[in-house]
């Protein structure tokens, strides 16, 4: 599928110099194909995600545009590009200056590296290139049979669906458990207790009538439907696979749609430690090893670019490296465990230096074991929260402005937190398949203190409904008080409970 | 180079162009188009193309930056959410999306929507302009055509041919019999040059509101003969009891009060036609937009008089709109129906306020002439 257009030698060399820099530094990475793209096959490859081929659909078509457009008025260039594969895929922007080039190489070692190593990629496809080609097909197969429109509004609706899956579970299950053994027991009729009675006196103790009484309530009992799901489902779309009453193509597309969606989940769980990852070692090997005296001064701008924070904006890469390299220093100096905790004495900490240097075996434990809410809830603490002045923000209603609303660490955490977690998105859970008993479903919202976007969750459970093909409800709250959201295929409905 | 993302390109084109036609009717009557234009191109503001997913409103939200300020002080303007943790990349299309069209294109949505036939120009074959092409190289010609490249070759040539090329020194002189020129040739094109003139009552009963309807028509009608026609001029203009030609801007802004002479502007403008658009070589569209009031029967015998002799013979269409005000009479529409029921060449239309503007242009240019 894919033709690999080999390096020239001058750029091969420096991949072949800057890989031994790595290994000699511990990194451990896949073998790493690059491919020098002009700046359109940049931005194709940009808005297919990364790939060189991904189904048709009209959203990579829109991302293009807009690629091509800040690309135009000039907000934006993409220099790198690397894919989660082995071996792994990146890109090099042709025409880029060679000090460019030699940081890029560098950042990608980091990035495959983290790739390999981090718990959080270690059940995703690696042979994901194949996968997305093998998509591609696949849905190109439905539109040739079905029509363009229908399987492409399919696929829309899918998407809608996209972010309800449950990232903290990278064990993508695909078929239901049996459930065989639970619904024997249930068949099985249970004992009605009695008395214990003499056998004369057993009809007066235990009355025939209280007996068949007793009997029926227990039937009565087990007729009544089961609620399904048992426990509320973060699953959402796997939920769909095993209930919806799809056709077969529709299942194959909403498979798709999934298999994608936990593809990229670890990437975006992972934004700030991998994207901080990469750019501490594009720094480390650049300024030990790979910069020639002349060429500091351009690498020290470009570098800055990458790690430039504007007022109230917050950089994934500058946060990360600076996390990264907070961990280091302290487990280098031995500021962890139970007596720096303890230590009360300014002065003291100040100096605190055991000259442990931990610190590069830790960051790689980092590397290896968290995600970014485990890396910012472990490692964030108040001396670095202080130190790199981090603040919060929120809407002045009254000024209609984004405002400074706090500097005290415990908030400020709390938000990152809350914004990382579950990607910064509310959890929807599938709480009822049989709402009501007439196979509605129900899902419910955990609100969390702030409100969905009612339009657009209206438009959400339209596409819910397509793929249910019964009425849809949303339990949420919508200020300060319990809604339930309806779509039954034609209008939308909203009831206060 | 055709790129694999083209066809997805070319669907999401196709689902804006979808949009922009369900919402024709709104941007034609709401004119804000008219703004947005650029040279050759308008932004359209095209809401919700984006995926709709569950996620938070924006409402309370807020989050967390580096940098230094104080408890209230401002961000300052802009969205900083755009970057907030973990939204980064994944959030694309929140923001409206606008859309770039080419007038052309937008002319072509319109056309579709409104199902306007394409125009048959007349006189296409005897109209005939020059187009020259560079298409050759000639080993003769003026110096500030000549190809370097092509030269530099040459030169190369020759010198590896005799020799005289040393690639440790590779110095290329070339000499006369080394250059090279560009050639062109001349293709004659055929071609069809057509003239608009807008004619409006600025008489004191027409207000405002009518001139607005006036600017939103004319642009639209502007915008698909351009699309039809290579060479499209525009002429303007503008009368009460007397007329006179004006600039563009000039039309659209003036108001004068006084009475009404539409013979003025007939005379006029079958003198413009007479003088500069001989009618074999060009075709000429009057538009007049006026409230219907007349000031007198007798002036309107006159105009019937001068569109029967001098205008209608010559043009390809007149088209009269009457855009409703509440001070005419509505009068001349009438009249013109009265004498000139099942003329070919001339389309009347009443447009009774913005939202009449498309049904108006689909009967001025429904013909196809």
């Amino acid at each position: 599928m894919k033709t690999v257009a080999r390096l020239p030698s001058y750029l091969a060399d420096i991949q072949r110099e800057i890989e031994a820099h790595g290994r000699a530094y511990g990194l451990d990475f896949w073998e790493v194909d690059f491919e020098i793209l002009d700046y359109k096959r940049m931005q194709e490859v940009a808005a297919f995600g990364g790939f060189p081929v991904r189904y048709p659909h009209w959203r990579f078509g829109m991302e293009f545009e807009h690629l091509s457009k800040s690309h135009i008025y000039g907000f934006s260039k993409i220099y790198e590009m690397v894919i989660n594969n082995n071996p792994a895929y990146a890109y090099l922007l042709e025409g880029n200056s060679l000090v460019d080039q030699k940081m890029v190489i560098a950042h990608v070692l980091g990035h495959v590296d983290f790739f390999k190593n981090n718990y959080f990629f270690s059940k995703t496809d690696r042979r994901m290139i194949d996968g997305m080609a093998n998509h591609a097909t696949r849905v190109r197969r439905h539109m040739e049979r079905l029509g363009i429109d229908k399987v492409e509004s399919f696929i829309d609706s899918c998407l809608c669906l996209e972010n309800l899956i449950d990232p903290m579970s990278p064990f993508i299950t695909r078929h239901a458990p049996e459930r065989t053994e639970k619904e024997k027991k249930q068949d099985e009729t249970p004992e009605i207790p009695r008395i214990r009675a003499k056998s004369y006196m057993d009809k007066f103790i235990n009355p025939p009538s209280y007996i068949e009484e007793q009997r029926k309530k227990i039937e009565r009992e087990r007729d009544k439907p089961k609620k399904h799901p048992e426990e509320p489902e973060r699953d959402v779309l796997l939920f769909l696979l095993q209930n919806a009453p799809l056709d077969t193509w529709e299942r194959d597309i909403l498979e798709i749609v999934r298999d994608e969606a936990y593809y990229f989940a670890p990437q975006r769980q992972t934004k700030v430690l991998n994207e901080g990852w990469a750019a501490y070692w594009h720094s480390k090997i650049m300024t030990e090893r790979a910069l020639k005296a002349s060429e500091i001064i351009d690498y020290a701008d470009h570098n800055a670019g990458v790690l430039a924070t504007a007022p109230g904006q917050w950089n994934p890469y500058k946060v990360g490296i600076e996390l990264l390299r907070h961990v280091e220093e302290r487990w280098d100096k031995g500021r962890f465990g139970r007596e720096w905790n303890e230590c009360q004495s300014l002065d003291e900490r100040r100096t605190w230096d055991l000259r442990l240097g931990l610190g590069r075996r830790k960051i790689f434990e980092v590397r290896k074991l968290y995600n970014d809410v485990t890396f910012i809830d472990e490692f964030f603490t108040m001396d670095f929260c202080q130190q790199h002045k981090f603040f919060s923000f929120s809407m002045n209603e009254r000024s209609g402005n984004y405002e400074i609303d706090s500097r005290e660490f415990q908030k400020i955490k709390n938000k990152i937190l809350f914004q990382l977690t579950n990607f910064g998105d509310p959890f929807i859970l599938v709480e009822d398949a049989n709402h009501d008993n007439r196979g509605e479903l129900l899902l419910r919202h955990r609100h969390e203190g702030i409100d969905l976007d009612v339009e657009h969750a209206r438009a959400t459970l339209a596409a819910m409904g397509r793929v249910w093909r019964r009425p849809v409800n949303l339990l949420t709250v919508v200020e300060g008080k319990i809604k339930m959201l309806r779509f039954d295929g034609k209008e939308h409905t909203d009831k206060t409970l | 180079m055709a790129l694999r993302i083209d066809p997805d390109h070319r669907r999401f084109r196709d689902i804006v162009r979808g949009k922009i036609k369900q919402d024709l009717r709104k941007y034609i009557s709401q004119g804000e188009l008219i703004g947005r234009k650029g040279k050759d191109v308008v932004s359209i503001p095209l809401p919700q193309i984006n995926v709709p997913r569950f996620h938070f409103g924006s409402k309370n939200k807020g989050g967390v930056g580096q940098g230094e300020g104080d408890v209230g002080d401002s961000l300052g303007q802009g969205d900083p959410n755009q970057d907030g943790p973990g939204k980064a990349g994944d959030q694309a299309g929140e923001h409206a999306l606008e859309v770039e069209l080419s007038l052309d294109e937008l002319a072509q949505i319109m056309g579709e929507e409104l199902q306007l036939p394409r125009i048959e120009p007349k006189g296409k074959q005897r109209i005939i302009s020059q187009k020259d092409r560079y298409v050759g190289i000639r080993r003769a010609g003026p110096e500030s055509l000549r190809h370097f490249r092509r030269t530099f070759h040459q030169a190369l040539r020759r010198q590896i041919m005799t020799g005289t090329y040393n690639p440790a020194a590779p110095l290329i002189v070339p000499v006369r019999e080394d250059r090279r020129y560009r050639s062109w040739k001349t293709t004659p094109l055929p071609q069809s040059n057509a003239v608009m003139i807008f004619i409006m009552d600025v008489s004191g009963s027409m207000g405002d509101e009518q001139k607005e309807i006036v600017r939103i028509e004319s642009f639209w009608i502007d915008t698909w003969l351009r699309s039809q026609y290579k060479g499209l001029e525009s002429r303007y203009i503008i009368h009460d009891a007397v007329a006179k030609e004006v600039d563009r801007d000039t039309f659209f802004k003036t108001r004068e009060s006084g009475g009404t002479m539409i013979s003025s502007a007939y005379k006029l403008c079958a003198k413009m036609v007479e003088d500069d658009f001989p009618p074999s070589e060009w075709n000429i569209y009057p538009f007049h937009f006026s409230d219907g009031d007349n000031w007198s029967v007798d002036d309107t015998v006159q105009c019937v008089e001068l569109l029967k002799t001098h205008i209608l013979p010559k043009v390809n269409l007149f088209c009269y709109g009457q855009v409703e005000s509440p001070y005419g009479s509505g009068q001349f529409i009438k009249d013109l129906n009265e004498h000139f029921d099942g003329d070919d060449n001339l389309t009347v239309s009443e447009i009774k306020g913005k939202e009449s503007i498309m049904d108006s242009i689909r009967q001025f240019l429904g013909k196809g002439k």
